[in-house]
């Protein structure tokens, strides 16, 4: 692949008090590619990705973004936490979709998607508004632009939040488990949007338990566990020559989903 | 009581008295409750700092206020501080200082109480969309923390509003002041009483009305 490098961790280590959950992740994601990490709960997923944007701050290593660190700046050899200001602008080129979908109760649909828009890449109203409409089409909630959110349903909301985050243009997407809450009905809505997401080439980090999609759209699955990556590959490889029997057992949970291997 | 005999002309005779008296409480209260609001908001922020040289003198300001009577806040500010030298307020001013004091008292309180509730997942979407820590707060947090408050904010005005009444006791006038001074003129006791009585209870019923009404328009929040 010669698509260039956009996210590369190395080495990246963070605990809860006396819990070690990143035990040294190393990871690359290049441009237009979508990753899935892959594992059983608690193995580190959730926490990775959210070190990506600095919901939480890993504790060693690097995570760099275009080859630049996020969270900290270098001081000859010391590292030095950036400013709120700057971490707020580096969120700002990375979208993220939230398994709770956390809409903005307070503002419609439109609304939740042009806030960023104007307050953050400064863009006028009007502006805002046509990006916001352009994106709720593409989600297929333009009729819903004036709904609030508690007017919507779980995957509408889920929906409006991939179009609030898509809408900043971010350089790379995160997913985190953004089926896990939805009716089993409404899942089906959402992996369509997020299927078409990364078939227009969008950078995608996900994850996700939803093997048949992981299977269908990744370039690159990433099996963690226990803190560590365990097996990383394309997903025939991953899914079809599970090299551990720690992941043959992970993917014999989802026995029957897939027709031949698994 | 037998032989009282009702004479309604005494009110009417005196309306425009009972309606400036009943604007002017009004306004100490809306007035009160804005700058209480104010004072609220900047000391429920201290009480969640973190910042013990904050949050302690803000934590004795909240419970001083709230464990003294209001009538005694009253005079103490209204005599009190001149004895200190500070003869800056007239006696409107100095009530709707003390009025706000304590309603700022109350609503830190109110709003403490609110930030508290508001869903860290919230704050967790602004970052993410890169909204700058006070951005945070002035387009995510608060609106949504108003609309969480609003009912206890309303059922404070109600309260300040039925509070201006001790306004009385340092002769400003408002509702109770000018029904006891039209009381001692014409000694047309239960029409005035009755008269200032209904006013303050049509005026709060309404704005409990008018609250409900707010309420339900900004039922988008659970």
């Amino acid at each position: 692949m010669a698509e260039q490098i956009l996210l590369r961790a190395e080495g990246v280590r963070k605990s809860f008090g006396a819990l070690e959950v990143l035990k040294g992740i190393d990871l690359e994601v290049r441009q237009g590619q979508v990753v899935s990490l892959i594992g059983a709960s608690g193995s580190g997923k959730t926490t990775f990705l959210r070190c990506v944007n600095m919901l939480e701050e890993h504790d060693a290593g690097d995570i760099l973004l275009d080859g630049e660190p996020i969270g900290y700046r270098m001081d000859g050899s010391r590292r030095r936490r950036l400013s709120e200001a700057k971490v707020s602008a580096q969120r700002a080129r990375i979208g993220m979709v939230f398994q709770s979908f956390n809409l903005f109760p307070h503002l419609t649909a439109e609304e939740n998607v042009m806030l960023g828009l104007t307050k953050v890449l400064g863009k006028s109203k009007a502006e805002a508004r046509e990006i916001a409409g352009h994106w709720l089409g593409k989600v297929g909630l333009e009729a819903r632009r004036g709904h609030y959110p508690y007017q919507l349903s779980g995957g509408q909301q889920q929906r409006v939040a991939i179009a609030r985050a898509v809408a900043m243009d971010p350089r790379l997407l995160l997913f985190d488990e953004v089926t896990s809450a939805l009716d089993p009905e409404l899942v089906a809505e959402v992996l369509g949007v997020m299927k078409a997401l990364a078939e227009s080439g969008m950078t995608m980090l996900v994850v996700s338990h939803e093997m048949l999609f992981v299977r269908d759209v990744s370039h690159h699955v990433v099996f963690m566990d226990e803190g560590k990556v365990a097996q990383s590959g394309a997903p025939s490889e991953v899914f079809d020559r599970p090299d551990s029997e720690r992941l043959q057992k992970f993917l014999g949970r989802f026995h029957g989903i897939f027709s031949g291997g698994g | 009581m037998i032989d009282y005999h009702f004479d309604w002309t005494v009110i009417t005779r005196n309306a425009d008295k009972f309606v400036a008296a009943l604007g002017l409480g009004l306004g100490l209260a809306v007035v009160s409750l804005a700058i209480g609001c104010v004072i609220g908001l900047a000391a429920a922020y201290a009480r969640v700092s973190g910042n013990k040289w904050l949050s302690t003198p803000v934590w004795a300001y909240v419970e001083v206020i709230r464990c003294t009577p209001l009538l005694l806040l009253i005079f103490f500010v209204y005599f009190g501080l001149p004895e200190f030298g500070i003869y800056v307020l007239d006696k409107t001013q100095s009530f709707i200082l003390t009025l706000s004091l304590y309603a700022g008292a109350y609503m830190s309180e109110v709003f403490r109480a609110g930030l508290a509730s508001i869903p860290k997942q919230y704050v967790e979407a602004a970052k993410a969309i890169g909204l700058r820590p006070w951005q945070r707060q002035r387009w995510v947090v608060l609106p949504v923390m108003f609309r969480i408050t609003l009912p206890s904010v309303g059922n404070n005005l109600i309260s300040l509003f039925k509070d201006t009444s001790l306004a009385a006791a340092i002769a400003i006038p408002e509702l109770t002041f000018t029904a006891r001074q039209i009381n001692a003129n014409t000694f047309r006791v239960m029409e005035v009483w009755l008269a200032a009585s209904g006013m303050y209870l049509a005026t709060a019923y309404l704005m409990a009305m008018g609250l409900r009404l707010l309420e339900r328009r900004y039922a988008s929040i659970r």
